[in-house]
């Protein structure tokens, strides 16, 4: 009450003129214009001093050698269309030499070597990777649609900082699992996806070779060229011959890594379709399998959240990598009384997304892998448009050739959708409400993925509720899609098992007796 | 007259809307304010940014040694920044202590471009009775003063006494009359992302025409996190009003990289609207003689020393 006649008296013995009010924009006029005064010119990375061989052969016992029938594919940029170069396409007989060659190296080098020397060779192998991150980050940018700026700054750091991960455990093996000895498994034949060429083999490499396993890796037929690449850093930091053999191919190959009688171990990332075809055919091999498969994440805000970063944890967890992530917080499950608010923000914060060159360090949204990804979104979009979903897009220019999906989600989902239950691998985002904590347990928990999910609230004490309640193998609160080498990542139910980085990544590797 | 007289009117109880106030995720926000930096501006896109940059400087002298041939010299600064082939607009504003604005308004003539901001409200600390505030801000718009830029009883406000800070900020607002009020919330005292974002509201709800994070007395002064806050706030307090807030930072900006960062900042928050000196000023000293030579560079294709830059 003081106050107030403080201001009272005050203001009654002020001369000047009280100010005049702010002219206020009605109401339908109240938006944000993105655009229109000050446009970002064109600054795309230097792609010119990074040339790409024509040809790419088959990384066989330390030396790259031409196809045994001969064969070879293309390999476009799809931002452009235009083809970068031909990859080796491996048959039988080529896993067949690989096999052979990792078992050799097996056997005769890296089995019995000292950990401590493997350890050396896995430092020497992050150090070149640091060196030439640049490079490899363009080339990644180019084979695979990305933004340079994400291939930049965090696929190419993890890259190197998984090597290093792994290199430190590999002369502490035997304090890593307190009890128990471990041993290497022998030969692996690791397959992973096309949406993190590098980053995917860094995670199978590493703790493979650290625990002393040798490897044939077959990367994704649409992102081959940067894990050839990667065999050359392998012959200059000077790993034995046969440790490493990279065989390219598409499905033919992976049956023939996966059916090969020699093989030790299986570790699969990609679709879940392709992950139970594998899982049927080894049923009764004896081979250990380790499958980290696709997801449908549940990203959960409730009303008590810091909206406007929980708005940019939903960008980073559906529009990071074009949504080309397995663990995508691809269902945006907001609670009721903050649903049209967050709405709005997604709006107002997608319209400032650039979608467009990849190499373009300003570019956000990157270039859909493939045709044949591209046309899926497309199927799974109008779908869910068909069963009564609201689209919400960009308003930005497309790119006339290349494959391009504009930032979009979908509101008015129910979980009876298959925009809810589906897959989509692409920048398309299902938003659901809910009106309590358990309810938000319930919708997140109904689905047949559980590989990852997200909270936002202020109440740490409902992160722990939550999290102790979700079947999810990653969860992150107040954040998303944060990674770290020391952190496992893998799934539950169609997602997969086993797990990937930290000690339990290391275990999936070791015979522990 | 009764407070209800009063044109800003006041909620019943602000205590009571304070959690209503979103809060701020710490690691989230600064994440955010990061990923502004990334942003690569070249060519066109920079030369456009750098000379905009310059057109929303507040150039500053705010020292005790200040004297009215220091304020000449920031004065013609501020009309001409230099050589006028690199048709570089003139500076928003120059930013004195309230005795200083005569000279400036003697040196600026009446229809000058640029502004006059006068520091009141017992700047720094604000820790002076309401009554010789008052007379401050009075004086200093008798004087010539276009814009007055208070500072918030942070006391009061770390009291929670928002009710008291409120008070403060409209009858300031009344006192200023025809001349633009910008509330400085010192956020390095304030310290937390949630303080930052409830004294924004409250400055807004108060009557302030701008917002400003600092005084450039205390460290840290103006981040780009703390200004991210303070833009959703505006942004926030747009949709709720139609009233269109500005947005200062304040103390720390010395480079054009950083400038350029802050323009991608409002650009990509509250969109291009506010991307005018009308709604967006960089409260700063130094900044301007690096944002000119990187125009120069820009224009001429090599840098020069600063020895060919007029100081202020």
């Amino acid at each position: 009450m003081k106050a107030k006649t403080q201001v009272a008296k005050i203001s009654t013995k002020g001369a000047l003129v009280p100010a005049l009010a702010p002219t206020a924009i009605p109401l339908k006029d109240r938006r944000l214009n993105f655009g229109g005064k000050w446009e970002y010119a064109p600054s795309p990375e230097d792609a010119k001093s990074y040339p790409i061989a024509l040809r790419h052969e088959l990384f066989i016992n330390g030396k790259f050698v031409v196809p045994a029938a001969g064969t070879y594919f293309p390999s476009i940029n799809p931002a452009t269309e235009q083809q970068l170069t031909e990859i080796a396409e491996a048959n039988a007989a080529d896993v067949d030499a690989a096999v052979k060659a990792a078992r050799r190296a097996y056997d005769r080098v890296w089995g019995k070597m000292p950990a401590r020397e493997r350890g050396k060779y896995l430092y020497r192998i992050a150090r070149i990777i640091q060196e030439k991150a640049r490079e490899l980050a363009v080339l990644e940018t180019i084979d695979g649609g990305k933004p340079i700026k994400e291939s930049r700054d965090v696929d190419l750091p993890l890259v190197a900082a998984h090597f290093f991960y792994y290199a430190g455990w590999a002369d502490k093996l035997k304090y890593a699992f307190p009890g128990k000895t471990p041993r290497p498994l022998g030969v692996a034949g690791q397959i992973i996806p096309w949406n993190f060429p590098l980053l995917m083999a860094a995670w199978k490499l590493a703790p493979a070779l650290a625990c002393g396993n040798t490897v044939v890796l077959k990367p994704a037929e649409t992102t081959s060229i940067t894990a050839l690449r990667l065999a050359q850093i392998f012959q200059e930091a000077g790993l034995p011959e046969g440790v490493v053999n990279i065989v390219t191919g598409a499905g033919a190959t992976g049956a023939a890594i996966v059916n090969h009688p020699d093989i030790n171990k299986i570790a699969f990332t990609g679709s879940t379709e392709v992950g139970k075809l594998i899982a049927r055919s080894m049923a009764g091999t004896g081979k250990h399998l380790t499958l980290e498969l696709g997801g449908k994440a549940a990203n959960i805000i409730f009303e008590d959240a810091p909206l406007d970063q929980a708005v940019e944890g939903v960008i980073a967890g559906i529009y990071f990598n074009q949504g080309h992530v397995c663990c995508a917080g691809s269902r945006l499950l907001v609670q009721e009384g903050v649903y049209a608010r967050v709405v709005k923000k997604l709006r107002d914060r997608i319209q400032t997304l650039r979608v467009g060159n990849p190499l373009d360090k300003n570019t956000d949204i990157g270039a859909i892998n493939s045709a044949g990804q591209l046309a899926r979104i497309r199927e799974l979009v109008q779908s869910g448009l068909d069963e009564g979903a609201t689209l919400q897009q960009t308003q930005c220019a497309l790119p006339a050739r290349g494959f391009w999906y504009p930032p979009s989600f979908l509101t008015g989902v129910t979980h009876a959708h298959r925009v809810a239950q589906e897959e989509i691998f692409g920048p398309v985002l299902s938003v659901m409400t809910f009106r309590t904590p358990e309810e938000a347990l319930e919708r997140a928990n109904n689905t047949p993925y559980g590989l990852s999910a997200g909270i936002w609230t202020d109440k740490g004490s409902k992160i722990f509720k939550m999290a102790a309640k979700l079947n999810a193998g990653v969860i992150w609160a107040n954040c998303y899609n944060k990674f770290d080498p020391a952190s496992p990542f893998g799934g539950y139910k169609e997602s997969g098992f086993g797990r990937e980085g930290g000690l339990p990544g290391l275990a999936a590797y070791c015979r522990l007796d | 007259m009764k407070a209800s007289a009063l044109f800003w009117k006041r909620p019943e109880s602000l205590r009571l809307h304070a959690p209503l106030v979103p809060t701020i995720d710490q690691i989230m926000v600064e994440e955010r304010a990061n990923a502004f930096t990334k942003r690569s501006l070249k060519t066109s896109a920079k030369l456009a940014g750098l000379k905009m940059a310059v057109s929303m400087c507040d150039l500053t002298t705010l020292e005790g040694k200040d004297t009215p041939g220091k304020v000449a010299y920031l004065c013609r600064k501020a009309v001409q920044p230099i050589d006028a082939k690199y048709e570089v607009p003139p500076c928003a504003a120059v930013c004195v202590y309230p005795n200083l604005v005569k000279p400036a308004r003697m040196f600026l003539g009446h229809h000058s471009p640029v502004k006059i901001a006068a520091v009141a409200t017992g700047f720094p600390s604000g820790q002076y009775p309401l009554r010789t505030k008052l007379e401050e801000v009075r004086r200093a718009v008798a004087d010539g003063a276009d814009e007055i830029d208070m500072v918030i009883d942070r006391g009061a406000f770390l009291t929670g006494e928002h009710t008291r800070m409120f008070d403060e900020i409209a009858a300031t607002k009344q006192a200023c009359g025809a001349a633009h009020l910008k509330v400085i919330l010192e956020t390095g005292e304030l310290v937390t992302y949630d303080n930052v974002r409830l004294a924004s509201e409250i400055a807004m709800r108060a009557g302030g025409d701008f917002i400003k994070t600092s005084t450039g007395k205390v460290s840290p002064a103006a981040t780009l996190p703390v200004t991210l806050v303070m833009l959703e706030a505006i942004r926030d307090h747009f949709f709720a009003t139609g009233v269109r807030i500005g947005m200062k930072p304040a103390g720390g900006i010395r480079t054009a990289k950083q400038a350029l960062a802050y323009l991608v900042m409002v650009k990509e928050t509250l969109g291009d609207d506010w991307l005018t000196p009308d709604l967006f000023r960089i409260g700063a000293s130094s900044l301007v003689t690096d944002l000119l030579m990187q125009i120069v560079k820009c224009t001429e294709g090599n840098y020069q020393a600063a020895d060919y830059f007029s100081l202020p």
